[in-house]
């Protein structure tokens, strides 16, 4: 069977990519229907949700609009969590890579710093790259990365290690072809697919982390960030809980969304996987 | 006197097994002049694949000299070691392992030539075809996956491979024991064509003694990892002097026995 189709006859699997395509749409809408600053000022402090159609979700303790921080505080969610978690499976499909495929030494220090790192708390890493280094985006990413990218490493080092003695390999010695070539362009590419498997984890974890580190006030300052704006309604939490309950919703539905979604995918390509 | 193609004297490989080490291959020398078929037989576990990928240096021998063309195969490394290998090719016993999954032949026709700088880019997909072609395929057949073609058109594409850089010797471990009687007819005659035109020297090894008789002009039988007895493959065939190959001799299925005199005639 068609493996979209396949996809698409598990229920979870669509819930979760409605929710993906949802956010998505709202984290590409976002300048659409909120044009300017979405922490600009925009009607009378802690309006609740649902009392005037102009702010439907109402404002916080500044005044600001909380659905057009919603918003954007998506695209920030989003960016974060697929660029962490990108960055952590490259580089940990690379240093897996060219650990079980050098073997030797190389692999002793490349496995040693991966343990090194795995033992570490990794939010505590982010939180500790973060400080040292300040916030901004990109800085976030990387320290997110930090701490994400050893699961990848040792999944991609374990599938390397039996592939490098499959015979395609041998065969692509036998024409020649360039140890670095034939780490990247043969072994890597069929070693992916299990590591890619773990990427809806991350990408969850990731968000997460993120939300985390804004909350804690790490996130980039010149952004919306839904833990942001869950910290900012904690000085409020009685007398406005929505101004927390609403980022915080949206935070669990993304990281459901991610999962479920994620879980298809590995669903119906595992299945073809064994059929072949 | 002219200097054989290749010369291989006292290879040995030697494995740690539960404390106990076995010789694979032990102390095996023998040599495959310019366009001519060496057979390696032997039992499973005699030491025949070891030797093939001990002569491509997809393992490292503990002792040994392969001399090819003319200068010390072992001791090259690096670049050079690379460069080389476009004169000594190998055939896979199972095609579909041999190759990349998620190759097209064209791909896989394309590395060897792009590697060795055979071809420009450019040129290159006519170079493809051209091989193909070559091998009794199709040129269509480039755009496909090898996952998608049959066995026997993997085994071909294998070999346009192996013959893609020129080489001057081929190994075929097991080349033709994955396939079926006619498509294992078919290889066998595409072999000795090539053999023929281009004056290829192949490393032929099986368990096939009939198969054998149609293909090799000599044939060495190994015995865990040592050599039994070698010579002319008809004579060795017909008279085996050793156990090993008496036993390999009455193994070898009557039907092959007497098809083994048509396939003989194909070659002439």
């Amino acid at each position: 069977m068609n493996p979209l189709r396949r996809f698409f006859r598990t229920p979870e699997a669509v819930a979760g990519a409605i929710i993906l395509a949802a956010l998505c749409a709202m984290a590409l809408a976002a300048p659409l229907f909120f044009p300017g600053d979405p922490q600009a000022i925009a009607g009378p402090a802690l309006l609740p949700p649902f009392q005037d159609w102009s702010l439907p979700l109402g404002t916080d303790r500044l005044g600001r609009d909380v659905l057009a921080e919603l918003f954007h505080g998506a695209r920030t969610s989003l960016a974060v969590g697929l660029a962490a978690a990108a960055t952590a499976l490259a580089v940990g499909a690379i240093v897996g890579t060219v650990a079980g495929f050098a073997g030797g030494g190389v692999d002793e220090v490349l496995m040693r710093i991966t343990d090194a790192f795995q033992t570490v708390p990794s939010f505590l890493l982010a939180l500790a790259f973060v400080s040292v280094v300040g916030p901004s985006l990109g800085v976030v990413v990387a320290a997110i990365a930090l701490g994400a990218w050893t699961g990848p490493a040792r999944v991609a080092r374990a599938e390397v290690l039996s592939i490098r003695e499959r015979d395609f390999v041998a065969g692509a010695r036998v024409i020649g072809m360039h140890p670095l070539e034939i780490a990247f362009r043969e072994v890597l590419p069929n070693a992916l697919p299990p590591v890619l498997a773990l990427s809806s984890v991350i990408v969850a974890a990731a968000i997460l982390t993120e939300a985390a580190l804004s909350f804690l006030g790490l996130g980039d300052p010149n952004r919306v960030t839904w833990g942001g704006m869950i910290a900012e309604g904690r000085a409020v939490l009685r007398t406005a809980p929505f101004l927390s309950i609403i980022p915080g919703v949206a935070l669990v539905l993304t990281v459901l969304g991610v999962y479920l979604a994620g879980e298809g995918v590995v669903e119906t390509t595992a299945v073809r996987r064994s059929l072949s | 006197m002219s200097s054989p193609l290749l010369a291989v004297s006292g290879l040995t490989k030697r494995y740690r097994r539960g404390g106990k080490t076995i010789a694979a291959v032990d102390d095996v020398s023998f040599d495959i002049e310019p366009g001519e078929t060496l057979a390696l037989a032997g039992p499973s576990g005699s030491g025949k694949s070891t030797i093939a990928r001990l002569l491509l240096r997809l393992i490292e021998p503990d002792a040994g000299r392969v001399e090819f063309e003319g200068g010390d195969f072992l001791s090259l490394n690096g670049a050079a070691l690379r460069a080389q290998r476009a004169r000594l090719q190998m055939v896979f016993q199972d095609p579909l392992a041999a190759f990349n999954p998620r190759a097209s032949v064209a791909r896989v026709l394309d590395d060897p030539l792009r590697i060795h700088g055979i071809a420009s880019r450019k040129e290159r997909p006519r170079r493809i075809a051209a091989l193909l072609e070559r091998v009794g395929l199709s040129a269509d057949l480039a755009g496909r996956a090898i996952h998608e073609i049959s066995g026997g058109q993997r085994q071909r594409v294998a070999i346009a491979r192996a013959i893609a850089t020129k080489p001057s010797l081929i190994v075929l471990d097991e080349a033709v024991s994955a396939l079926d009687v006619s498509v294992r007819r078919q290889i066998l005659q595409l072999l000795l064509d090539l053999q023929r035109e281009e004056r290829i020297a192949y490393l032929f090894i099986s368990h096939d003694l009939g198969v054998i008789s149609a293909i090799a002009h000599r044939v060495v039988i190994l015995d865990a990892g040592r050599t039994a007895e070698s010579g002319d493959a008809r004579a060795v065939i017909d008279a085996p002097q050793s156990a090993i190959g008496k036993a390999l001799v009455a193994a070898a299925p009557k039907l092959n026995r007497t098809s083994k005199d048509s396939d003989a005639a194909d070659r002439q």
